[in-house]
């Protein structure tokens, strides 16, 4: 697969990562490496296989539906770059 | 008294509940051995003699008063991928900045509550990405190891380099670590140290910087088999916090050591012998079959046939769950914020300035294989693969009860060597990753040395949850190949400089 400098800038964008013009050139060329050898799958008949989708046999925990934690909003907002009161603060989303 | 920093953990522990020294002493020796090294080796990125002393004085006063709990006093180093009440958690990228979680990872409180002391934070690559120590944001680890008679730096492993540099350097008794793909296992062959990576679901993975959820698993790197039997028993076991996390019993691996190994199966997989594995991995390989047999273990070769696949089925599934996990890192909530001129800018700015660049590629790789349109063909087709890999494994464990492998292609390599190319970089992990896709547990024991005088691992694969066999086989190699320390402790007497008179240090 040929990953082309078009596809580079939209998957950027779609990861939420700036790039620059230079690296956008070589991810290119890195991105196509490794998709190209990773094709090597298609050679396996996988038909009808399951996907692994637990590495465990076992069922699927759940728990008593009630709350066990919470009451902690200063340590949830403790590590946060800009906080007013217990909110976090971004840039102005809706004008 | 002797060089408290060369006991094992099992002889501190018995040393401490003999009295022959305190819990405080032990913890002073390895702060001060931290103090020499660490400017030479890089492996902690953070020290906390501190609180390793407030904790160590609360050990000597449970120790005299008879109520040691079974890691009292023992001074560990802790894998900078695990979260530290208080103390300063990166995954060793920028993008954490100064994050302090308020809480602790459930491994290690298993080991603090445990009695264990903590010494610092270990290096590892960013966000455990890398095999070689070289992708962490605070510089690469050094090998305490160096090739006879030279003095270039060789790489520690990765991505747990700081656990494994850290061991076999002597500046903790023992350390946690994260395997996804083998970051547990290759350092520790490159080191002359003991590394295990526990079944999936064997240890709670909460409170651990997340990289790929399905794959992720904690273990300790020691200096013997018996140290990482020990430092196993307590850190594995079901949390609630945790859904993957199994509720089985944790067996006393310790005491699985004695039972030896008569009758044990070993498989040896002719898919393992690859194009181009140097002759000494193929001679140490032939060596680790004899040894077994001659501690009474009957040897079969068996088929894996799916191996080859393992590890480009992992550079989907790696990447494609990270990106995911990293997702998270968006300048709002912790670590690092660069302004932008609208919210998307802000992410966009500081996801750039925050991950490096092997963290970068992964999560794009990972972003391309989950695009739309491609999930079929990519994260299906690779968990369609690790299906066919763990068949290949349920099929030989009806033949043999663990597998014999080694642990890397090659002994540690030098700097830069591979890095200049990620193809090269990803084949280091192409014994480790297979186990990771099945969920299996394996363990790395050192069982020689390279002809560049360097250590070299064999890797032991086992049945989910059968840790303790893993122990009892990888003994019988650290019998029979005895045990490979650094043969000089040359930053004591260089500094990190290359060495101009060479002095022997002292011995015991």
């Amino acid at each position: 697969m040929q990953v082309d400098e078009k596809t580079v800038r939209r998957i950027a964008r779609l990861a939420r990562i700036k790039i620059t013009d230079e690296e956008a050139s070589s991810l290119e060329s890195e991105l196509s490496q490794i998709l190209n050898w990773v094709e090597q799958l298609e050679e396996v008949d996988t038909a009808n296989v399951e996907p692994m989708t637990r590495v465990v046999a076992q069922k699927l925990k759940k728990r008593e539906d009630k709350v066990t934690d919470g009451e902690i909003a200063d340590d949830i907002v403790k590590n946060a770059p800009m906080v007013d009161d217990h909110y976090f603060v971004v840039p102005k989303v809706v004008e | 008294m002797s060089d408290l920093t060369r006991l094992t953990l099992a002889e501190a522990r018995d040393g401490l509940k003999k009295k022959s020294f305190s819990a405080t002493e032990l913890t002073e020796a390895h702060i001060a051995a931290i103090e020499a090294a660490n400017p030479a080796i890089n492996a902690y990125v953070l020290t906390t003699p501190e609180h390793a002393l407030a904790q160590a004085k609360a050990s000597d006063a449970r120790l005299a008063k008879g109520e040691a709990r079974p890691l009292e006093g023992l001074p560990l180093g802790n894998k900078d991928l695990f979260c530290t009440v208080g103390i300063r958690t990166t995954a060793c990228s920028k993008i954490l900045d100064d994050f302090k979680p308020t809480y602790e990872s459930t491994v290690g409180a298993n080991l603090w509550n445990a009695g264990a002391v903590m010494l610092g934070k270990l290096n590892n690559d960013e966000f455990a990405m890398g095999s070689s120590n070289e992708t962490s944001a605070f510089g690469p680890v050094i090998s305490p190891w160096r090739r006879t008679g030279k003095t270039d730096k060789l790489v520690p492993g990765g991505s747990s380099g700081g656990s494994s540099a850290a061991v076999a350097a002597g500046i903790c008794l023992a350390a946690t670590a994260t395997d996804t793909g083998g970051s547990i296992r290759q350092p520790a062959a490159l080191t002359g140290t003991v590394g295990i990576k526990p079944t999936y679901g064997r240890c709670s993975r909460w409170g651990i910087v997340a990289f790929a959820s399905s794959l992720d698993q904690a273990g300790p790197i020691a200096k013997t088999v018996r140290d990482a039997a020990i430092m196993l028993g307590t850190m594995a076991g079901v949390d609630p916090k945790d859904t993957t996390s199994v509720n089985a019993p944790v067996p006393d691996y310790e005491a699985a050591l004695a039972q030896g190994i008569k009758g044990l199966r070993v498989g040896v997989p002719k898919e393992y012998r690859v194009e181009g594995m140097s002759k000494e991995i193929d001679a140490l390989w032939t060596r680790g079959i004899e040894w077994l047999k001659a501690a009474g273990a009957t040897i079969h070769e068996i088929s894996l046939p799916h191996t080859k696949y393992a590890l480009p089925a992992y550079y989907i599934v790696a990447p494609a769950e990270a990106s995911s996990n990293l997702a998270r890192y968006d300048g709002v909530r912790y670590g690092l914020r660069v302004p932008g001129k609208d919210v998307i800018d802000t992410y966009e700015n500081t996801r750039a300035a925050g991950f490096g660049k092997e963290v970068r590629r992964r999560i794009l790789i990972g972003t391309y294989v989950l695009s739309a349109g491609y999930y079929d063909a990519y994260y299906l087709k690779a968990q369609k693969i690790r299906t066919l890999i763990k068949r290949d494994f349920d099929d030989a464990w009806s033949k043999v009860d663990v597998v014999l492998t080694p642990t890397t292609p090659s002994p540690a390599f030098a700097f830069g060597e591979k890095s200049g190319d990620p193809l090269a970089m990803y084949l280091e992990d192409i014994f480790t990753v297979t186990v990771n896709m099945a969920g299996l547990p394996g363990i790395s024991v050192p069982a020689g040395l390279s002809s560049e005088g360097t250590p070299l691992g064999l890797q032991l694969i086992g049945k989910p949850f059968d840790e303790a066999t893993l122990f009892r086989a990888a003994q019988a190699i650290e019998e029979a190949a005895g045990r490979f320390t650094v043969p000089e402790r040359w930053w004591a007497t260089d500094a990190g400089a290359p060495a101009v008179a060479k002095k022997k240090s002292g011995g015991k």
